[in-house]
This record gives C-alpha cells, structure tokens and sequence, in this order.
C-alpha cells in the first residue's frame, strides 16, 4: 500500500465503486518514487479546496491496477505515476508523469468542475 | 502585529530549509516555511541515502518526512505546493505573498529555494513527457524493457542512470554535448565499459521526433555542424540543475548562475535576508552540505532577530 494520507483503492471492486459512485474522481496510479510523490502531495493540499473531487491514490504494481495500467487512455504512457479524471464513471482525462500543481487544478477545472 | 507576522519566513522546505526551520522552531522563534514544491526538495528525488551521518541506510523521502515531522514539532507553520507571487525582501519588514491570496509578514527571510532539473528546452520536451522523455530511471526504467533509449548528460547522474538503467533496455546510447564527461572517474569508468552503452559526443539534441510517443531524434554535432537522426523509444535527461532564483533577481546579489551570494555566516548583500543550500554560490552539494547552510542560516537570523529585539541593528 501506498505510504500517503490519500484515500487507498485496494481491489477492483473499490475502483468501480469509487469511480461509479461519485461524479468526480481523481485516481493518481503510481508508485513511492520520486516522479510520483509530488503528485499525492498536491492531491492531499488539494482535497480540502475541492470539496465536489474525491482524490485517490492506486499501487502501481498491486494486481488491480490493471484497470488503469491497461486503460484505453494509458497505452502510450511510459512514466509514472499514471493519473486519470473520471467524471460520471467516464474517463475524461490521463496523464503521465510528474505533475505540477497548477496541471492539476487545470485539469480538476476543465475536465471535471467546468459545468 | 498581526497574526500573519512572523519573526522568519524560510523559502522552500528541502533539507536546508527544514532544518533551518527546526533550529528557528527550537529557538522559539515564529516561522512559517513556505514551500513552492513537495516538501523535501530534491532530497525526495533521491532513493537510497547510504552517507548522511547517524543513518545507515534511508530513503530521501523517509528523511524528509523525518526532517518535517522535526520542524513541525518544533513549532513551524509549513505552506507548501503554494506559489510566491510576490516579494518584498528591501524593506526592514519583509513581506511574502502567496497565491496571489494570502500576505505574510516578517523580521528576517532565510531563501532555501535549492535547485531544479534543467530541461533541454526544446518545445516539444513537455509535449512527449511521460511519453518517451524521462527524467527518472528508477521510476520509468520498467517501461523501456528491451527497448533502445537514449541518455543524455555527461555528468554523475547521466552515466549512474544510464548504467542502471541496462538492467531493463536492449542498449543505451549516451549523448554529450563536450568531448569529454564531467563526472567522476569510477562513473566514467562503469559506463565506458558496459557492453551496452555507446557513446555520441560533443552533440546535442535539436528535435524529438514521433506522433504519440519519441520515435527517435535529430541531433547536430557541435564541432561539424553535421546533423543526423537517432532512432530511439526513449530519452531521459540528466544535464543537472538549476537554481530556483528567477524570483530574487535583481534584488538579491546573485552570481553568473544565479547563486544567492552569502559571506560564510550565510548573510546575503540584504540585512535580515540569508540563503542556505542549493540556492547558494558554493562547490559542493550534498545533503549534508545543506542541512549545513540551513543549520549556519538559522543561528545567524538568531543573532540578527536578538539585535533587531535590543534595536542593535
């Protein structure tokens, strides 16, 4: 598990739920490396301002991560940590690799929060 | 004065900031760490940290959660993953505006803003991040298995990834702009004589090439002018850093390189601002070094704030 304050998807059944249960999800799928740390810290500084996102974080290399390891979205992507924007159960958005904050909340705000 | 006063505010939150911040926390004295990145700076980038004193063996992040964890008990405010929109380091109350929101005031600054990786610059590098461009063997190294990559950078990092990172791909060809390597010798010497990594010197790259993923790159060779294309499906990039200073310019004396320049008592040319660590003109750069300068900064803004205090300065 990952070593992070971020909410744990820990099985596949919890990924479908996350996903269909809450209009706008963010998933970060990475590992504890250095690419990646940066991302949960700004998800963590960001879960109190983005009250209508439910932020999560998913183990790389843990056997449920198939579902966003072999997403439609990430079949290009050769960098971690993978991170995915669900609005209604839909992915709307992906990207590979570190991540600054300002790309984050630009994408919170264009693919998720634009309504 | 009010709430939002402090009697220091320390910019950035790596291993000299913290620690900085632990010395000023013990002292009693009100300090807020503003911080633009994670927590830890570079330290975080590091995975196993095997010659810092009194640990045998931790990871970078491991260490700075320590190091956060001490400022925090300390009684340090840290406020990070904000951006500084504004500064006022001139004026005997120095003023620091975060998000274009928030103003915080203080006594004395010490700037610990350490460094950044250099990119190449070239327009697409953001475009095929993640993509075929990395910065990070240890992390992405998985997704090149088998794979023909290319390293480039001549230095430390360049010729320790590139051999790591023979564990995963087919071969590694390292490109180098000079004709001959910046590092040390026991590097130079694993790299040039791994059966899978070639070298192409005194070149630089012009273009990545590709549609959704690097495919390959164009390159000029600096002393003939000639161009050519390397095919490839991967490029990680180690050509060192740079200091976080864009923000001090032309208010702070800087060097050439834009190094805060500090005497030995960490004090820059500004009265009641210092700089400690990456950020600061010196030789070496270690975490040991920094947590150094951190150490230095604070007990002289600890003499600088008593003299404020019995109005010597």
């Amino acid at each position: 598990m990952l070593a992070t304050n971020l909410k744990h998807i820990k099985s596949e059944e919890e990924f479908f739920q996350a996903v269909e249960n809450d209009e706008n999800v963010m998933i970060c799928c990475g590992r504890m490396g250095p690419m990646c740390i940066p991302v949960y810290d700004i998800m963590e500084d960001l879960e109190e301002k983005y009250e209508k996102v439910k932020f999560y974080d998913l183990d790389f290399d843990a056997p449920h991560a198939h579902v966003l390891r072999n997403h439609e979205l990430s079949r290009t992507f050769m960098g971690l940590p993978f991170t995915f924007y669900f609005k209604n159960g839909k992915a709307v958005k992906a990207t590979s690799s570190i991540q600054s904050k300002a790309q984050v909340k630009e994408n919170l705000e264009t693919y998720l929060l634009k309504d | 004065m009010s709430a939002r006063h402090y009697d220091v505010i320390v910019l950035g939150a790596g291993s000299a900031g913290l620690t900085a911040g632990i010395y000023l926390g013990r002292a009693k004295l009100k300090t807020l760490i503003i911080n633009e990145g994670t927590v830890g700076g570079q330290m975080v980038l590091t995975h196993a940290v095997a010659n810092y004193p009194g640990v045998l063996e931790t990871g970078g992040f491991q260490l700075s959660q320590i190091m956060k964890q001490q400022a925090r008990q300390f009684g340090c405010k840290i406020e990070s993953n904000v951006e500084v929109t504004q500064l006022d380091l001139i004026s005997k109350v120095k003023q620091v505006e975060i998000d274009h929101d928030e103003v915080y005031t203080a006594d004395a600054v010490i700037i610990a803003t350490g460094g950044k990786p250099r990119k190449l610059g070239l327009l697409s590098e953001d475009q095929f991040k993640g993509l075929g461009i990395s910065y990070c063997a240890t992390c992405d190294g998985d997704f090149y298995a088998g794979k023909d990559i290319i390293v480039v950078g001549g230095g430390n990092s360049a010729l320790e990834e590139a051999v790591s990172l023979t564990k995963w791909v087919n071969s590694v060809t390292i490109i180098h702009q000079f004709d001959h390597f910046q590092a040390h010798q026991h590097a130079i010497d694993e790299a040039t004589n791994h059966p899978k990594i070639s070298f192409i010197m005194e070149s630089e790259i012009t273009k990545f090439l590709g549609n959704d993923t690097v495919e390959g790159v164009s390159i000029i060779n600096k002393r003939t002018g000639e161009t050519s294309v390397v095919p490839t499906n991967g490029v990680f990039i180690y050509i060192g850093y740079l200091p976080n200073s864009e923000k001090f310019k032309g208010i702070v004396d800087l060097s050439e390189y834009g190094e805060v320049i500090v005497d030995e008592n960490m004090k820059s040319n500004l009265p009641g601002v210092f700089a400690a660590g990456d950020i600061r003109k010196k030789k070496y750069r270690q975490i040991t070094t920094a947590v150094s300068d951190g150490t230095i900064a604070a007990l002289s803004t600890i003499d600088y704030i008593q003299n404020l205090k019995n109005n010597f300065v």
